[in-house]
């Protein structure tokens, strides 16, 4: 039962991941990210981590493709022509798959994931929020902050670069 | 004219919440909860009519049954939507009414193109056409909002007032056929 | 009672029986909150409401049909027919499958946080409450906030898909509000949270264990939430309304400047769907606020649960008590949706940009406020 919904629910996230690259339509692109976290969400209730589930349903599918679609809906992106890629997105495209191979082979070489001894009482992390707290605190406490500084540099990066069309003639 | 420039009171920090004021909103709405409603249940109750109050117009008789109407058409001109329409008639020499200058022959009035203005019933001298209290008219057809000479007379019934304009004119223009004064 | 016989039956038995039960008394809920919202406004307006709908085959019963005329349950059991039959247009200029979609998907949320909130508990033979839940997960909070926050899909699809442009501004409005006001309610749960998982504690987002925290003996432990953290009530009382886009903050649908809004499109049984679905929301969303700040099925603060049926002589009657906290729990939280109602025809709407000073500028720091606040007050009171 629990191998077959894997199955189903890897099927899903894969496929719809495929299809928002795919789709034509922004709106449609938006709907299967959509499906495809309520997917993983679901594989992460298949491995008992239910605080993980609920917050990815919480951030990314509650507010983060809301505001996907909500930019789409305001910029009204309705498809359409898409413009040729230019030599910059070719050569940034291929630098982001080789660096994503890189890490998704070293977390496979390196993740001792048969080595690890599969026992029930385990406790799962992302299961309980005292869990899962505990590690968010003690071991990735620096992770977590760094990215977090990423996000905030991220954020002021987008300020900045909407103000300075501020002065500008043409935009209005 | 002197402007006067009034001061507008900065908010209390009360006042910025907006919170007492919903209470006190609160509370408003709450007693309008728990009061007696003020409506009418209409087709069982009805409102009670005011003096003075134009409702359908209507024909009237005078107290001795006959029809003030004299078809002079005043008010069929003045209608100011055209809901009038008279065909004017002889009365018969040999009626009581005789000596009354003419009656209607039809008299229709379309309550679809009334507006309830009164005109006629101020243009009217023989005060043979009034808006009285009937408010409400249905029908199911155009045909059916149009009154009749006979549903108007219906409608409007007899005016108490005892002028009797054209009695008196007839009894004078007998007492001087007989008396020959004049 | 015999209640071994109902435990023996197949798990997945159980859990459909329960569904359909809970799902049993939220639909008539739902629609008859539709009807108390219309006589609640005709009262605070003056009149009667609708007060003479009566199907000729039922005019004979004495009492009781004319005083179920007077309330307007046979209006509403029309208009609900009137929903189903009517002709159900797609107009010819819409996105066929979002503009189908976006109703059933505000259904979803609106039927799956029930799931996660107890509505009731009873007493076990050993007197332990036991909570009475569809899902008794541990992320209690979290998964309300979660499945609720999908709700935005519909609204956003319905405005995008209905491509004309009221229903366009509304899904934008709506979907701006309701990102804008998700924030400050998540953290003005967080004091409650904080309070209720003391240290040493396994660590719980329960809703459940926020509603028995809220019993614990002396005088600091059997007060109400809402009585302790006033503003956190408040915060969440607002955000509520916003995320339930109820009056004053109803900008999804401002029928004075938006037609209708969102549904502007909509009619018949696509339209009801929306309707309904905005009820659920209101009765899932009271009863968390029951649950967090009001004590849940605890009579009264300082008088739990189980202080009642004690004084009841009901304590070892697991039956007896699920019943009575199951009706103490509904009649909060009826109670509560009639301050809804009250509020609703008492403010006027607020104009967008108000909405989102208000969000943003006001409650937003209001909270994070009160949670450095009640964090701080919190380890001190710990420390000591
Ligand atoms: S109702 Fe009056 S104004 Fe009209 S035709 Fe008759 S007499 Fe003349
Ligand atoms: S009330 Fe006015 S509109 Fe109506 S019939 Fe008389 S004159 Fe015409």
């Amino acid at each position: 039962m629990a191998d077959l919904l894997f199955y189903v629910l890897g099927g899903v996230t894969l496929g719809t991941a495929a299809l928002t690259v795919l789709s034509r339509n922004a709106v449609n692109s938006a709907m299967f990210f959509l499906l495809s976290l309520l997917a993983t969400a679901g594989l992460f209730v298949l491995l008992d981590a239910y605080l993980l589930a609920v917050l990815l349903v919480l951030v990314y599918a509650g507010a983060v493709v809301a505001l996907f679609l909500f930019i789409i809906m305001l910029l009204d992106m309705q498809g359409g022509v898409r413009p040729p890629f230019t030599r910059a997105t070719i050569a940034a495209a291929v630098a982001a798959t080789g660096l994503l191979t890189v890490g998704v082979l070293s977390f496979v070489k390196r993740a001792q994931l048969s080595a690890a001894p599969v026992s029930p009482d385990l406790p799962v992390v992302g299961a309980t929020l005292k869990s899962y707290a505990a590690q968010l605190f003690t071991t990735y406490l620096l992770p977590v902050q760094v990215v977090g500084f990423l996000l905030l540099i991220a954020m002021l990066g987008v300020i900045v670069l909407s103000k300075r069309f501020e002065g500008l003639e043409d935009i209005k | 004219m002197a402007v006067i420039p009034v001061e507008r009171k900065p908010l209390t920090l009360a006042e910025r919440t907006y919170i007492p004021q919903i209470v006190h909103g609160l509370k408003t709405t709450f007693r309008h909860l728990v009061a007696p409603n003020v409506t009418l249940e209409y087709p069982e109750q009805r409102p009670e009519i005011p003096g003075g109050y134009r409702g359908v117009p209507t024909l009237v008789r005078d107290p001795n049954g006959r029809e003030k109407c004299v078809s002079c058409q005043l008010c069929e001109f003045v209608c100011p939507p055209k809901a009038i329409r008279i065909t004017p008639g002889e009365i018969a020499s040999d009626s009581a009414q005789a000596h009354v200058e003419r009656a209607p022959q039809a008299f229709d009035i379309d309550m679809l193109r009334c507006i309830y203005c009164g005109l006629c019933q101020e243009v009217c001298p023989e005060e043979a056409i009034w808006l009285q209290t009937q408010y409400s008219m249905t029908g199911y057809t155009r045909e059916e909002m149009v009154n009749h000479k006979d549903r108007l007379y219906e409608l409007g019934g007899t005016l108490p007032d005892a002028h009797l304009k054209w009695d008196k004119k007839k009894a004078a223009e007998d007492a001087a056929a007989h008396g020959g004064h004049h | 009672m015999d209640s071994s016989l109902y435990f023996d039956l197949p798990i997945w038995v159980r859990v459909t029986l329960q569904g359909v039960a809970v799902i049993a008394v939220l639909f008539p809920l739902a629609a008859a909150c539709s009807m108390a919202e219309r006589k609640i406004s005709a009262w605070i307006q003056g009149r009667p409401g609708p007060n003479r709908t009566i199907p000729p085959f039922l005019r004979w019963i004495p009492v009781v049909a004319p005083v179920l005329q007077k309330l307007g349950l046979f209006q509403l059991a029309a208009d609900g027919g009137k929903f189903v039959f009517k002709e159900d247009p797609i107009p010819g200029h819409v996105n066929k499958v979002y503009f189908v979609l976006a109703p059933i998907l505000a259904m979803i949320p609106a039927l799956t946080t029930i799931a996660v909130v107890p509505f009731g508990a009873y007493l076990d033979s050993a007197g332990r409450a036991v909570p009475l839940v569809l899902a008794n997960v541990d992320v209690g909070i979290l998964a309300v906030f979660a499945v609720g926050s999908l709700g935005v899909y519909s609204v956003i699809l319905a405005g995008w898909a209905s491509n004309s442009k009221y229903p366009f501004l509304g899904g934008v409005r709506a979907s701006a509000q309701l990102i804008s006001y998700e924030l400050s309610m998540t953290l003005s749960v967080l004091p409650v949270f904080l309070w209720v998982n003391a240290p040493g504690g396994s660590g719980t987002l329960s809703l459940f264990d926020v509603v028995q925290s809220q019993s614990q003996p002396g005088f600091w432990g059997g007060m109400w939430y809402g009585v302790l953290m006033p503003i956190s009530a408040f915060i969440f009382l607002v955000a509520l309304f916003a995320e339930t886009n109820r009056q004053p903050f109803d900008m999804p649908e401002s029928e004075a400047d938006l037609v209708g809004g969102f549904h502007t499109e909509y009619g018949a049984f696509k339209w009801s769907l929306f309707f309904v679905a905005e009820y659920c929301h209101m009765i899932v969303g009271s009863g968390v606020f029951v649950l967090l700040f009001l004590g849940g099925w605890h009579p009264l603060p300082w008088v739990s649960l189980e202080m009642v049926s004690g004084w009841l002589h009901i304590a070892g009657s697991p039956v007896l008590t699920g019943a009575l906290a199951t009706l103490l729990f509904l009649g909060k939280v009826v109670a509560f949706i009639f301050f809804f109602m009250w509020v609703r025809w008492t403010l006027p709407r607020f104009r967008y940009d108000q909405v989102m000073t208000l969000g943003w500028q006001k409650l937003l720091p209001l909270s994070i406020a009160n949670l450095i606040a009640y964090a701080l007050a919190i380890a001190l009171i710990e420390r000591a």
